[in-house]
């Protein structure tokens, strides 16, 4: 049994902290911002579980643009009547202890010691080889569970339409109501010019290097997303009208490659989503290439929110 | 106790934390935030829990840890969809509130804006 370090103890307080605190806080500014602090820490502690992975991915999707539109949200909100009336004393003393229930009944699950655990770790490393991945979690996600993987871009994309369909119809194929704070000689500028070719070779890395080492599509889509997000805020580039052909065949490409070779295995490898033997790596590249396209276009587009202006000509 | 089981204890409290913040706050966009915080609990004690399982020298276990980065993709995704109704709410009615009580009504807010 090992001892619990002194920065592992440090790490959770100050996430148990911050965490609480983006309840308790009045102003939904402070508790947005703390919620990005958040996310950071807790991909920490991914980091402490040795799932590097998990990691990047609560870092750039879980903090980064879940904090990014929560910011836009509040930004809008501002404005709006709020109502500052909260719960009363009794009630809340009811959520509070009931809550707490919840939660000692999960640490009580925790502390338990299981009978048998299952686990398909083993099966998972010895079939890795076969598809000349070198990192499990993208063997699990290209490979064992691609299904899984090519649902999650669906409902991507699904998620985007549910948000493009909240605009009214009179802006329908109009420009996404992105917040653009075009200031010549600002900072922002300055760093929109500075960043995205940094960014963008980060993001090729990432893509590239997720099929032996932690990275991978989404980590690499997000970095994308987040430099065209920059660029389009900085007022550098404008935000494209969401009926531009361009737009959409990126945003399908992904999911639309992925199928392709997904049926494609239903003749070559005898089933869907399978990869003809001494071919997988290659499919999953290419498949990775055309998706961190696709995720980079379509978390870009949910940040950018649902349009309202409708195109100039 | 080792520092993975400190890990899933705090996951424990973050889920406590997000209901909490879920059920007593009255503004939508602090609910969504509670639920985010609720969901990265879940996470967590699911990645601890499945984690005691880690053998044949890996760190962690690859098939909770694939899962965890699909459900961090589709809670973003739903809080996009989310925080979109909540801005149309706001178009709608000019309130940001999901509260019962009609101490302000629309009618009047609307002319102010």
């Amino acid at each position: 049994m090992t001892i619990v370090s002194a920065f592992d103890i440090g790490l959770v307080v100050l996430i148990l902290g911050i965490g609480a605190s983006t309840i308790a806080t009045r102003g939904a500014f402070a508790a947005v911002i703390g919620f990005v602090v958040y996310g950071l820490l807790l991909s920490i502690a991914w980091v402490r579980l040795s799932a590097v992975d998990v990691a990047l991915t609560e870092a750039a999707i879980g903090g980064g643009m879940t904090g990014m539109l929560m910011l836009g949200a509040v930004a809008r909100l501002r404005l709006a009547k709020g109502n500052d009336t909260r719960a009363s004393l009794p009630v809340r003393f009811a959520a509070a202890a009931l809550c707490a229930l919840v939660a000692a009944g999960l640490a009580t699950a925790i502390l338990s010691p299981p009978e048998a655990i299952p686990t398909l770790a083993p099966m998972v490393m010895e079939n890795l080889a076969q598809s000349g991945l070198g990192n499990p979690v993208a063997g699990v996600l290209f490979v064992y569970r691609a299904l899984d993987t090519l649902l999650e871009k669906v409902v991507l994309i699904l998620a985007l339409l549910g948000v493009w369909s909240l605009a009214p119809d009179s802006v329908w194929g109009g420009i996404p109501g992105l917040r653009v704070y075009a200031r010549p000689s600002s900072t922002l500028t300055f760093l929109a010019q500075l960043l995205p070719p940094v960014g963008i070779v980060v993001a090729i890395y990432m893509c590239w290097v997720g099929a032996k080492e932690p990275g991978g599509a989404f980590q690499g889509g997000t970095v994308l997303a987040a430099m065209w997000l920059l660029v389009m805020i900085a007022g550098l580039k404008n935000v494209p009208p969401i009926s531009q052909p361009w737009l959409r065949l990126l945003l399908v490409v992904g999911p639309v490659i992925f199928l392709a070779i997904g049926l494609a295995g239903m003749v070559l490898a005898n089933a869907f989503l399978a990869y003809p033997p001494g071919y997988a790596k290659p499919l999953i590249v290419a498949v990775e290439v055309a998706l961190t396209l696709s995720i980079g276009v379509a978390l870009g587009l949910l940040a950018a929110g649902p349009p309202e202006r409708v195109q100039q000509q | 106790m080792n520092a993975a089981t400190l890990f899933g204890l705090s996951g424990a409290a973050l889920v406590g934390f997000g209901l909490y913040g879920l059920v007593t706050n009255p503004e939508p966009l602090r609910k969504i935030l509670a639920f985010n915080l609720l969901g990265s609990g879940v996470f967590l004690v699911f990645g601890v829990v499945s984690r005691r399982a880690a053998a044949s020298g890996l760190g962690g276990d690859p098939v909770p840890q694939a899962m965890v980065i699909t459900a961090i993709v589709v809670a973003f995704a739903a809080t996009a969809m989310a925080i979109a109704l909540v801005l149309r709410l706001l178009q709608e009615t000019g309130r940001s509130t999901l509260s019962a009580d009609n101490s302000g009504g629309t009618n009047t807010d609307r002319g102010n804006s």
